[in-house]
This record gives C-alpha cells, sequence and structure tokens, in this order.
C-alpha cells in the first residue's frame, strides 16, 4: 500500500516540501531538492525574474517530479497578495499559491486578518490556497470552511529553527482539520520534522534547515528520511508514554492476599 | 505627534561618550553570555573593552547572519542623477561652495544610464542627488521613478529629507525605500558641518525617518558618516533611532550604513578616526543587536575588506559604482562626490562572492508589490 497525500487534484508521495531561499547557489539548492525527493517546491516571486526566458531559480527547478508552489513572500496585505497570486498564476501558470502575508519585516509573523480575507478571495477566483498562519485552531478551521485546500501552521518563528514550540496548538489543529495540516517554519532538525510527522502532521515545509547546512544535499536526504520514518511511526501508532515505574511492590497487591 | 526627537532629548552626549568608554572585560564577558542583546549591551559591544574580543563577535554575527540571510548577498547599484546642490556640507564634493560644473541628467540621460546598468545585471537601483529643489525636486524624482520603474523590480533613492506627502507621492509611483543618514547625531558637530542650506535644519533631518515612517515606506536606510565626530557615540544614537523606529512603524524594514569619510574636492580630515578593525566591530555588535536588519557595504571600502566583511554580517553591496551624474556612460569625466575605493567590475565581485560560497541576488522584490 502506497501511502500519498493528496491536496486539491494533486498526489505527492513524498510528505517533505522545500523551500528554495538561502542556498548559496541555485545548482546547490537544485541538488538538495532532488536529493530530498520533495515534490512541491516553494518559490518567493519576488525573487523569480519574469522577464527572463532563463531565470535562474526557476531554469534549475525545471523537474518532472516537482511541482511549483508561488509563494507572495514580502506582500502586506489581502490586496497586494491577491495582485502577486494573479501574477504568479500567470506567469508561472499555476493556480497554486502559498499565501504568505507579513507586514511585519522582522519576525516575518502572518497577519491572520489580511490572510483570511485574501484567502477568501483566491478561493472564489479558483486558486489552491495554501496559506501560512499561526498554529491558530480557530483561525484554521475558518480558512477551512472558506476553503483552503489546507492549512500550514508554524511550529516556530521561520527561519528560527527552534522546533515545534507551538506543539499544543498544532496537536488541536491535527485533531480537528479535515484538510491536509502542513507544519511551516521553524523546522530546524530532522528530529523537528520526525516529531511533527509522529503527532499526525500530513506533511513539513523545510527551507532554511537544509539552506544554511554545511551539506545541503546530505540534509536533504536527512529530513526525507525523518518525514519517513516520522510517518511512518505515526501510522504504526506509537506505544503510550508510561508515565510511572511497574512498582515491583505494587500499592494494590493486597487486595489481591 | 511624538517622534524620535523626544527619545532622542532624554540622551546626553557626553553622558552617552563617557559611559561608552567606561566598560570593562568584565562587561563585555557578561553580554557575551547573553542570547538577546539590548541596546546597553549594545554601548558595551562598541567600547574599547570589546575590542579583544572581535572574534568572538565576528563568529557570532556570521552564524546569526546565516540563519536569517542564509548564504546570500544582495546586489544593488547607485545612479547619481544630479550633482547640484544648495548646501554647504564641508566633507561632501557636490557642496555649494565648491567651483565645479554642474549636471543635471535628462530623460534621455537617465535612460542611457539605465541601459548600460541593466545589462550589467542590477535590478535593485538607488537614485542619488543633491539638495537643489529648485532641479531635483519631488516633480524631477517622481518623473525619474516613472522613467525607471519598468526597468528595476526595486527602488530607492538617496535624496534631500521630503515631506510626509512628498513622499506618499513617490510611493504611490513604486518607490521602495529611503536612505536618510543623520551624518552625526552630535548637534554641535552637525552644526560645524552644515552650516548653510536647508540640510543645517538638524530636527528636521532627525524626524525624517519618522515621516517615511508614516508614509509606510516599505524600508528606510539609517546611518552616520564616520569621521565627523566619535563613531562609537553616534552609533549608539543609530541604534538607538533604529530601535525606536522598529517599535513605531513596525511594518517598515530597516538597513544600517557604514560610510566612513573619503577624499573628495573638499578635503576635510576625519575628526576621529575609525579603523578597519573598528568598523568590523561595529558591523558585528549590529548584527548581535538585530538578527534582521540589513548590513549594506559601498564600494567605499577597500578591496580586501569588502572580500572579507561579507562573512561578518553583511548582507548587500554595490560593485562598480560611479559617484557622479552620468558617470557609466553618459558623462564619466563629471565631477563625483567622493572617490570609490574598491573599483572592481560587477563580474569580478559576483565571482569574488561566489567564490566565497554565497549566491549573488539580484531580484528580491516585485514592483506589482508597490502598485497602489
Amino acid at each position: 500500500m502506497t501511502d500519498t497525500l493528496k491536496i486539491a487534484d494533486k498526489t505527492f508521495r513524498s510528505r517533505l516540501f522545500t523551500g528554495t531561499g538561502k542556498f548559496s547557489s541555485s545548482k546547490l539548492m537544485q541538488e538538495a531538492i532532488i536529493a530530498s525527493e520533495s515534490e512541491l517546491v516553494t518559490v518567493a516571486l519576488k525573487r523569480v525574474d519574469f522577464h527572463s526566458e532563463y531565470d535562474d531559480i526557476l531554469m534549475h527547478l525545471k523537474q518532472d517530479h516537482i511541482n511549483l508552489l508561488p509563494n507572495t513572500s514580502g506582500v502586506r496585505t489581502a490586496k497586494e497578495a491577491v495582485f502577486a497570486a494573479q501574477l504568479a498564476r500567470e506567469a508561472l501558470q499555476t493556480n497554486w499559491i502559498k499565501l504568505e502575508i507579513h507586514p511585519d519585516p522582522k519576525y516575518l509573523l502572518p497577519d491572520p486578518i489580511e490572510t483570511l480575507k485574501a484567502t477568501e478571495i483566491l478561493v472564489k477566483e479558483g486558486f489552491i490556497v495554501m496559506p501560512y498562519i499561526h498554529a491558530d485552531p480557530v483561525l484554521c478551521k475558518r480558512l477551512e470552511d472558506l476553503g483552503a485546500q489546507c492549512v500550514m501552521p508554524l511550529g516556530a518563528p521561520i527561519g528560527s529553527n527552534k522546533g515545534l514550540i507551538t506543539k499544543d496548538f498544532l496537536k488541536i489543529i491535527m485533531e480537528q482539520s479535515k484538510v491536509p495540516v502542513i507544519v511551516d517554519a521553524g523546522i530546524g532538525a530532522p528530529s523537528h520534522a520526525a516529531y511533527a510527522m509522529e503527532l499526525g502532521a500530513d506533511a513539513v515545509l523545510v527551507n532554511t534547515a537544509i539552506a544554511v547546512s554545511k551539506n545541503p544535499v546530505q540534509m536533504g536526504i536527512a529530513f526525507k528520511m525523518a518525514v519517513q520514518a516520522g510517518r511512518l511511526a505515526y501510522q504504526a501508532k506509537l506505544a503510550a508514554v508510561n508515565q510511572y515505574a511497574e512498582a515491583s511492590s505494587p500499592l494494590t497487591s493486597f487486595l489481591n492476599e | 505627534m511624538s517622534s524620535f526627537k523626544d527619545i532622542f532629548n532624554q540622551y546626553n552626549w557626553d553622558t552617552v561618550k563617557q559611559k561608552v568608554y567606561s566598560f570593562t572585560a568584565t562587561d563585555v564577558q557578561q553580554v557575551l553570555l547573553k542570547d538577546e542583546i539590548s541596546l546597553e549591551d549594545f554601548q558595551v559591544l562598541i567600547s574599547p573593552a570589546a575590542k579583544p574580543f572581535i572574534e568572538n563577535l565576528a563568529q557570532r554575527s556570521r552564524a546569526l547572519t546565516r540563519k536569517r540571510f542564509g548564504n546570500t548577498i544582495q546586489m544593488y547599484v547607485p545612479m547619481y542623477l544630479s550633482n547640484e546642490c544648495q548646501n554647504i556640507c564641508t566633507y561632501c564634493g557636490f557642496s555649494l561652495t565648491n567651483k565645479i560644473p554642474r549636471k543635471t541628467l535628462t530623460d534621455e540621460e537617465i535612460l542611457k544610464e539605465v541601459a548600460y546598468i541593466k545589462q550589467l545585471g542590477y535590478d535593485h537601483i538607488l537614485l542619488v542627488t543633491g539638495e537643489a529643489n529648485s532641479t531635483v525636486g519631488v516633480a524631477y524624482l517622481k518623473n525619474a521613478i516613472k522613467l525607471i520603474r519598468d526597468h528595476f523590480s526595486n527602488i530607492s533613492i538617496e535624496v534631500q529629507p521630503l515631506n510626509q506627502d512628498e513622499y506618499e507621492t513617490l510611493i504611490d509611483e513604486g518607490l521602495y525605500a529611503v536612505l536618510v543618514y543623520q551624518e552625526t547625531y552630535n548637534r554641535a558637530t552637525y552644526k560645524t558641518h552644515h552650516p548653510k542650506g536647508k540640510k543645517s535644519n538638524f530636527d528636521y533631518r532627525l524626524d525624517t525617518p519618522d515621516r517615511l515612517g508614516k508614509a509606510g515606506i516599505h524600508k528606510i536606510g539609517l546611518g552616520a558618516l564616520f569621521g565627523l565626530d566619535d563613531w562609537r557615540v553616534d552609533s549608539f544614537y543609530t541604534a538607538l533611532h533604529l530601535k525606536y523606529l522598529q517599535q513605531t512603524y513596525w511594518k517598515t524594514k530597516y538597513s544600517i550604513s557604514f560610510p566612513r569619510l573619503r577624499p573628495h574636492e573638499g578635503e576635510v580630515q576625519p575628526k576621529v578616526e575609525m579603523t578597519d578593525a573598528d568598523l568590523v566591530q561595529l558591523i558585528c555588535a549590529y548584527r548581535l543587536l538585530d538578527e534582521d536588519v540589513e548590513l549594506s557595504m559601498s564600494t567605499r571600502e577597500s578591496e580586501t575588506f569588502r572580500n572579507n566583511v561579507i562573512n561578518l554580517g553583511i548582507t548587500s553591496m554595490s560593485a562598480e559604482s560611479k559617484t557622479n551624474p552620468g558617470g557609466y556612460v553618459v558623462d564619466r569625466q563629471s565631477l563625483e562626490q567622493f572617490e570609490i575605493s574598491d573599483e572592481r567590475g560587477t563580474n569580478k565581485i559576483k565571482a569574488m562572492i561566489q567564490s566565497q560560497g554565497y549566491e549573488v541576488v539580484w531580484k528580491d522584490w516585485d514592483t506589482s508589490y508597490s502598485k497602489k
């Protein structure tokens, strides 16, 4: 039985989604992404030169198994995001959009209000909307109601590599969500990715941890394996954690005497 | 309406100076144990006491920069539009009293320069002028932005301070960032170096970033001109300014530049010398204070220095810059604002950056984001 993930009309064998920023060269980015076996790769629209037929980033992502996921990083409002999504659809011939609206350029934290507004508009315009948001369970349900095809709550501030510091809220989101939950941002080590998958995430998105590693190709492989291991463990059902040791002199043994 | 001036007035130059020069090695060691660096800690890191710890600072700065910015260096190029100026700035080649031929580029000349710059690869451009409202006022700048906005994804300006509504006009046309350096935060020194012209108004300049923040600009560039007064004290005030702005105009991005006085037509010698080691210490201290702030390095600095600082916290760089209007093709001999030091061509700089394991980023914005 193959375990696949379906988002909208696409089926993915890999549950590791990757980013394209921060690599020391486009070639290394390509090698790391191929090694990771990721099938969905997000690209910041602002980094792509649409005037050039030979845009360096896009050239390196032309692989049959790689689906491009343009993102709106840099926009501050719903209005700007909608405009950017339309531009992406036209230029890249895809109606998939990773919606990132962070008016705060320092921590790049997503604006829940603008994201909700933009999702409503974009869904109506026929986009497959993948919103990057806080680990806010209510917001996730609201986005689902509006027709978002998945939700992408953050584990920690983007680029921080801090892991799943929003764990308790992620668990609620995973429990409640009817659309795939993709943990985005903050995953700094394969162990974090494995943990997210063990908890029941449908996929994870990793960029900085791979790109900034000393050996991005090897780190891409490490994340691939971690995501697979976490997913397998989730399916196999983890044994319950035993809080107390089995006492050698049970407290209730007198009942049997 | 409150502005940075209210905070600025709570500090006294001499008191700050005394404090910065009083820290000890123990103070520095204490700060280096911390994860979060406060403004007070920043003072310790730029103090003479922190000098022996420069390698430690550099290692931390490099790691933080890589985490936040990855292995990339953003490229930009300046384009001087005019050297006309009504100000007297004692250190500047364009100063009113310098008897030099004045030149302001026409539309046709601007496009010629643009064509040349584009084929070098640049997509982020910085427009620079002197302050001469009749020739290079808001109308001229608006026209220039309109003229070039289809050619560049990201347009910044470094011109005279403007009013809020004037900035709003330019932002509507596609302006992304404004660089406005206070030059020095020492009021008396400022007066000595800016005796005449609109620029002599210290307070109007000091509140310029506030006007930019209110206008909703995407990025503000700050800095002090090192050499006019004590760089440590000026840098403390710059950092104070940065922190105030970040809290107040939280949707705006910030960058810091590090101009050191260069030889030019006016020939003012630096009052306070800033050595290469000092500048490295400062760059690293900024990174420790703020993981996310952009740190920019121009061609004022030498080849060797520039080759090395991209590993220490710098995130954006210019190359092959001309600091005279028309300097790329139209009028190569017109008078420059200052002599650049690193004269290497763009391809050489690109190769140098790549050889150190960094990707050269040309485009990191899209004009469509700025459209109203």
